[in-house]
């Protein structure tokens, strides 16, 4: 079971060690005032030492409390929604990489609609092309904002 | 009444067609956003903010303005209709507003909070016509010392007045400061924090970055919580509103108080919440009838609408004078402006008259037909959330994902976007706000550049934040909020060791 205090505790040391990171980044770039003033690592550098305290804290306040309850973190049902929202995400930008945005759009909300919603396949693949073509109207018709685009745009010659 | 008159030429800037036409669509897509779970008012700008990047800003602004002005009134809906807030200071409108819906009150509640809502933010822009132009002529005499003074209280307030939990507060705006130092420095021209990536030269878009820590981390959350929604069906007539109309008066008190601490509050960063619940209690604490609230009480509505779009405007007055948000959504119309070409602060009263001029405007203007549109559109509205959510998530994801790369053209923006869609839903479930990072993400560069020049000029002497009387009380003010917890517990202490015995009361 994963507390909150546990997860609290873990994203605490994830940011010590980025704020190490940093910390070290910026001593590179010059962390300290020459004549003109501060450096380009100054502030940087000091904001990441605010931060690495402010984690010690943080870890150390979880760490006395640790012996009392804390509340749970996400139940295992919830995370099993919470990744079934986050795949089909992360499928879609990967996929807008090879695809283009549209035809990834269509795949995204006709698939996350016939999988996980179970509604049936002629609605979802309706709503999702309709979605799509409004989409498409909207930002590279009326609006010229240019997304990614793939084979298919090439092949229908936008 | 030099103000008037200006008021007028904006009014006059704003009578086209097309501005028009832009206001309506705003105002439709903004009580979209407001409607729909997982999305509120500062995402849904950040979303559709690369609509505007083609208009000139005029128009731009009126459009994003109207789109946040929408999403006000709609997070009203839902939280009536269907007890689930909008956005975070709709909450304590659930308190009253959802009772009166199961009691089949629906429609009298919402006029009563759209009609208040409209009172609110009335009464700021009332504020912001004549006291803003005030404000910037003041800050024109600011140099670089005083700019960053002000930023300095900024961050400080955040720290000393959050309820979060200090540490926290502090992880939150540091790690804003720092990624917002990510790039090209802008004095010195070296590159910092890049690690050799070419993606990250451009620095970390700000706006992305808001996408994902409130767009698709509400998705995560919404759908880990697995909404069920049930609402009340609502209609509004004529009569209905007539008849809470005529009541209304009775109430002007609370709606005056309301209208007050939320203008007030707004003012200073991250109020708007603080203004909504203060300003039930506040309510509830002056009424004769205290029993009756969280019943279904119509000045239960009233009071958290009215304060919640008091603050939600007023918010946009430090924006357009200092250039300083006010709140998420207003950190986000400054992005707006960068983007525009526009240079955000006191010069923009001077410049760009037009386009001050014509927000300020477009306020009064689009409050109006915003009251009128939701008024009659209720039904149409609340329709939408009866959409089944599979349908609308992944549409959601969608906007999100075009919103994050036209910022910039860049696919590498949106896995930012992703990144920062996980980093939001942790964080928003250990308690780590959002909002000071946001604020810091905006802010980082702007506050580090006039520290930086303060510097330069008075050579490296830090007694440059202490030089005049102006600079040296507000610097002094942001070291005194910034350790108010401990001051105000020293207090106590000192209090209770004087009179040994005596109760004394803590905040």
């Amino acid at each position: 079971m994963v507390t909150s205090r546990v997860v609290d505790a873990v994203v605490s040391l994830l940011l010590l060690a980025f704020a190490a990171l940093l910390a070290f980044d910026n001593w590179r770039t010059g962390m300290s005032w020459d004549s003109t003033g501060p450096q380009a690592g100054y502030f940087p550098f000091y904001l990441s030492i605010i931060l690495g305290a402010a984690c010690v804290y943080g870890l150390a306040k979880e760490f006395i409390a640790r012996n009392q309850a804390g509340g749970v973190f996400v139940t295992q049902e919830q995370f099993g929604r919470v990744l079934q929202v986050f795949f089909p995400t992360l499928a879609f930008c990967l996929l807008t990489q090879w695809l283009g945005l549209y035809v990834a759009s269509f795949l995204l909300v006709a698939g996350f609609m016939v999988y996980i919603g179970r509604i049936a396949i002629w609605k979802s693949l309706l709503t999702a092309l309709l979605f799509v073509l409004a989409m498409f109207v909207t930002f590279d018709i009326a609006f010229d904002v240019i997304m990614p685009k793939g084979p298919l745009e090439a092949l229908l010659g936008r | 009444m030099e103000a008037l008159g200006l008021l007028l030429y904006g009014f006059k800037v704003l009578m086209t067609w097309k501005i028009l036409a832009l206001m309506m669509v705003g105002l439709v897509l903004g009580i979209f956003v407001g409607v729909l779970p997982g999305l509120g008012g500062p995402n849904g700008v950040a979303i559709l903010l690369p609509l505007t990047f083609t208009m000139d800003p005029t128009s731009a602004i009126v459009m994003l303005s109207c789109i946040y002005w929408g999403a006000l009134f709609g997070g009203a809906i839902t939280s009536i209709l269907f007890n689930i807030p909008g956005e975070a200071w709709s909450v304590a409108t659930t308190f009253d507003g959802y009772p009166m819906a199961q009691q089949g009150k629906a429609a009298e509640a919402l006029t009563a909070a759209f009609t208040s809502s409209f009172i609110g933010s009335l009464v700021a822009v009332l504020l912001i016509t004549f006291l803003a132009p005030g404000i910037a002529s003041f800050a024109l005499r600011f140099g670089p010392p005083e700019f960053f003074a002000v930023y300095f209280l900024t961050f400080c307030s955040f720290v000393g007045l959050g309820r979060e939990e200090k540490h926290k507060t502090i992880i939150s705006m540091t790690l804003g400061l720092l990624l917002a130092g990510v790039g090209m420095d802008t004095v010195s021209g070296q590159l910092r924090m890049t690690f050799g990536f070419n993606e990250l030269l451009r620095g970390i878009n700000f706006l992305v970055a808001v996408i994902g820590l409130f767009g698709i981390s509400e998705i995560l959350l919404t759908m880990e919580e697995r909404l069920a929604l049930r609402g009340h069906a609502a209609g509004i007539s004529l009569r209905v509103v007539l008849k809470v109309w005529k009541e209304m008066p009775r109430y002007w008190m609370t709606l005056l108080r309301s209208a007050a601490i939320g203008c007030w509050l707004g003012i200073t960063p991250g109020g708007a919440i603080a203004a909504s619940f203060m300003s039930y209690n506040l309510a509830k604490r002056f009424s004769k009838d205290k029993e009756s609230f969280g019943k279904g009480r119509i000045e239960g509505v009233f009071a958290p609408e009215t304060a919640a779009h008091a603050s939600g405007t007023s918010a946009l007055l430090p924006m357009l004078a200092l250039g300083i948000p006010g709140s998420g959504t207003a950190a986000i119309l400054l992005g707006g402006l960068m983007v525009w070409g526009l240079n955000p602060g006191p010069l923009l009263f001077v410049e760009h008259k037009g386009f001050v001029w014509g927000l300020i405007a477009s306020m009064y203007l689009g409050n109006v037909v915003g009251l009128i549109l939701v008024l009659t559109t209720v039904p149409l509205f609340a329709a939408v959330l009866r959409v089944p959510f599979s349908a609308i998530a992944p549409m959601i994801v969608v906007s999100c994902a075009i919103g994050a790369f036209a910022i910039q053209n860049a696919m590498f923006d949106i896995w930012l976007m992703l990144v920062f869609g996980v980093v939001g839903y942790v964080f928003k479930k250990i308690g780590i706000p959002l909002a000071p990072f946001t604020l810091a993400l905006v802010l980082g560069n702007r506050a580090e550049d006039s520290f930086r020049l303060s510097m330069i000029g008075a050579g490296g002497d830090m007694r440059v934040f202490w030089s005049n009387g102006l600079v040296g009380s507000i610097t002094t003010l942001a070291v005194i909020l910034l350790f108010w917890p401990l001051i105000s517990s020293a207090i106590v202490a000192v209090r209770s060791v004087l009179r040994p015995g005596a109760k004394v009361r803590v905040e």
